[in-house]
């Protein structure tokens, strides 16, 4: 008999009161327990919940504590002036460390734990990609400031979008025409071996061949790399026009590497910003970029001809005329791109007014009510520049500026039109079920 | 770029990563070959040292060199400082039992990064080079600060060699390595011998990072490429053994700067690991080392 002491003869195992009273009171510690909290009663006053996906750590951790500032610079401004709908905005941030993975969790707890009304904020494309299947099973609308291509392809799902920055090929085919009249006809191009890179790799030689260049190389290196050297003999000796783009910790040692390669016998350069972003232009050994040209999504450095709301802007998230915090000259702002995060959030703010917004209850209406978005005109709640939106792939279109380094600075010397960047759709997102 | 150059620029690049790479690794072998302890987490150690540089750099005002080489100085010692509280803390505590270091040594790593994350910050910051210089070849530049790294670590190497094989500190330190039962019965203090030892190790992998900093920026995460470079150069040159670390690393960074130029970076990691695969079948104490006793 195998049960000699008896463990399975219920008769004798009596529920005591004990036994009850233990249980009921470890069951109501649980759920009293954090993590545990109800969220339900969401009222018509309560706070509306951005969820706000961060990387605040890992290889995007310059850009992330930039678009925190701005972002809270936004929700500061919005909450001042009524917040949306009559309610108060909230951020609920979580940090994704840069890492697709951990983007996927996080998404998913905004959505069950935190139970926000949408998720926001994105930058990195890899962790974009990684995270928009958690944002479509959760049903939840994912407003991301990445740059990349992926949400304009339509490849992710009806519940991403990107409304607040202009994606990488709309941005390359404004802007090749200027490149192949003013740079040079051979171009090579170095771009960071993962997704962002490969919107630049797949969409320039395309754009420059409709203007009479070509892409003569193409170098992709790890952004993770730390030393930058070894991949510039790989450049061709003819090459009239460097093309560079590179994101991670070390862009900085990037272009210096490249500056001690070459010197002043340098190719034309045509960098996008991300090569240098929340680094100081005039840090020393990158005297040899005096003359060379960038993308800025929003010009780092504050123009004769800058607007009023421009003017509004930067006081607000607190950057100086050149672009540094104000109190702390060595601390460079990523604004190029974090603009974006102002941008969007205006769009999310609208949108939800259109759309009549009570609560997570109504994030379809929130989706087709984004669709239904056409333009956004310039003014205090689109600092950088009037947009068009198409709501079939979810993307905006905005102008872009090439700035060239003079005197230690980034002045804009040509601004695209939007019609310049616009192309055919590649699909429809408003033809997936919600 | 015509092969010559372009052979020429990989082999300056390699002997850069040799210089740094040597140091690093020396500093590994010394813990494992005296203390028989596996130090995981060498490499944030290394990272310490960087970040205390861009720390004592931009403390100091003035000509970039007059911060650099205070860091050079001070990083190092603060690093061996910690070391050794680590080493009263934690090792002696696990009477430097091979199994419980090793995972102890990796709790380090993890408290050490996420002490860094949190005091420091997630971002790169530079350190100003002391002195910058471009030397200018006919097909390209190269930095004379890279260049100085090099010499800088060779005359590092030399003085670790004759301390440990002229001096009576080196002498001890061998003995305690060769059998430390004996050393201690001959009234060596093999325990301040391991406390010392583990010292040394930790700072030779900041003078490493100190001298590497200008080139490629302080980042929390940076520790994370040289302990795995390190343990492949230790495996490969015998652990314990001053030559065979030597050796060992100016034959990865070598063929990881000609590799990665010629093919791919990637290409150069895949042989690191498998060359450390193929020693450990056919000469498991590694090309210099002893069979352990």
């Amino acid at each position: 008999m195998a049960d000699k002491n008896g463990f399975f003869d219920l008769s004798k195992k009596e529920l005591s009161r004990r036994t009850a009273l233990k249980g009921i009171a470890a069951g109501t510690g649980l759920a009293l327990a954090p993590g545990f909290v109800r969220y339900s009663q969401a009222q018509s006053s309560a706070p509306i919940k951005i969820g706000f996906q961060l990387h605040r750590t890992g290889i995007g951790a310059a850009y992330g504590r930039w678009y925190e500032k701005t972002s809270a610079a936004a929700v500061k401004a919005i909450n001042d002036a009524g917040g949306i709908g009559g309610r108060k905005v909230e951020l609920v941030i979580e940090d994704d460390g840069t890492d697709p993975a951990r983007g996927a969790e996080v998404v998913a707890k905004f959505a069950k734990q935190h139970k926000t009304d949408i998720v926001f904020g994105t930058l990195f494309s890899h962790v974009v990609i990684g995270s928009a299947p958690a944002a479509g099973e959760n049903k939840i609308p994912y407003f991301v400031v990445s740059e990349g291509h992926h949400v304009a392809s339509t490849k992710l799902n009806r519940y991403v979008f990107q409304p607040g920055i202009t994606d990488v090929k709309s941005q390359i085919q404004s802007m090749a025409p200027w490149i192949a009249a003013n740079a040079g006809k051979k171009v090579t191009q170095i771009f960071p071996d993962f997704a962002f890179g490969y919107d630049h790799r797949d969409y320039l030689p395309p754009a420059l061949k409709a203007q009479g260049a070509d892409v003569i190389a193409q170098i992709a290196i790890p952004p993770t790399e730390s030393s930058f050297t070894k991949y510039f003999p790989q450049i061709p000796a003819e090459t009239e026009v460097i093309y560079h783009v590179m994101v991670g910790p070390a862009v900085l040692t990037f272009v210096k590497e490249l500056g001690e390669f070459y010197g002043s016998q340098r190719p034309q350069l045509f960098g996008f910003i991300d090569s240098l972003e929340a680094v100081d232009i005039n840090s020393p050994g990158l005297e040899f970029l005096d003359g060379s040209h960038f993308w800025e999504g929003s010009p780092r450095y504050a123009q004769p001809d800058d607007s009023a709301a421009q003017k509004a802007y930067r006081a607000a998230v607190g950057i100086d005329d050149n672009g540094a915090a104000v109190g702390d000259p060595k601390d460079v702002s990523t604004a190029a791109h974090m603009f974006g995060c102002w941008e969007t959030l205006y769009v999310v703010k609208k949108a939800m007014e259109d759309a009549g917004y009570k609560g997570p209850e109504d994030r379809a209406k929130l989706v087709e009510a984004t669709e239904a978005l056409k333009e956004f005109a310039e003014g205090p709640e689109h600092p950088q520049g009037p947009k068009s939106f198409n709501g079939k792939i979810h993307q905006c279109f905005g102008i872009q500026n090439i700035s060239k380094v003079e005197g230690g600075k980034l002045k804009v010397v040509h601004k695209t039109k939007i019609e310049d960047g616009l192309y055919e759709p590649e699909g429809d997102y408003t033809t997936q079920a919600l | 770029m015509h092969f010559g150059p372009h052979l020429l620029l990989a082999a300056l690049e390699g002997l850069v990563t040799s210089a740094v790479l040597a140091l690093t690794a020396l500093g590994l072998s010394l813990v494992f070959g005296v203390m028989r302890v596996v130090n995981v987490a060498h490499g944030e150690f290394f990272m310490l040292g960087a970040v205390l540089a861009w720390a004592i750099s931009t403390a100091i005002a003035g000509h970039p060199a007059i911060g650099f080489a205070a860091a050079l100085v001070i990083a190092p010692l603060l690093v061996g400082l910690v070391a050794l509280v680590a080493e009263r803390l934690v090792l002696r505590r696990l009477n430097y039992n091979p199994e419980g270091t090793i995972v102890a040594t990796i709790g380090m790593l993890y408290i050490i990064q996420q002490l860094a994350l949190t005091f420091y910050g997630p971002e790169a910051r530079p350190v100003e080079p002391p002195f910058s210089y471009r030397i200018l070849l006919p097909w390209f530049g190269y930095s004379g600060y890279k260049l100085s790294v090099v010499a800088a670590s060779a005359i590092l190497l030399v003085i670790t060699w004759l301390v440990l094989t002229r001096t009576k500190i080196g002498l001890i330190m061998r003995a305690t390595q060769y059998d430390r039962e004996t050393a201690q019965a001959f009234g060596i203090p093999v325990d301040r011998v391991y406390a010392g030892v583990f010292a040394v190790g930790t700072m030779l992998a900041a003078i490493a990072a100190v001298l590497i900093v200008p080139i490629s920026q302080a980042h929390y995460l940076m520790g994370q490429d040289p302990l795995l470079l390190s343990f492949i150069v230790v495996i490969i040159g015998g652990l314990g053994s001053l030559r065979g670390t030597v050796v060992a690393a100016i034959l990865i960074g070598l063929s990881d700067g000609i590799i990665s130029m010629f093919f791919s970076p990637t290409l150069a990691k895949i042989v690191a690991t498998l060359v450390v695969a193929m020693v450990l079948v056919f000469r498991p104490q590694g090309l210099f080392g002893t069979t352990p006793r």
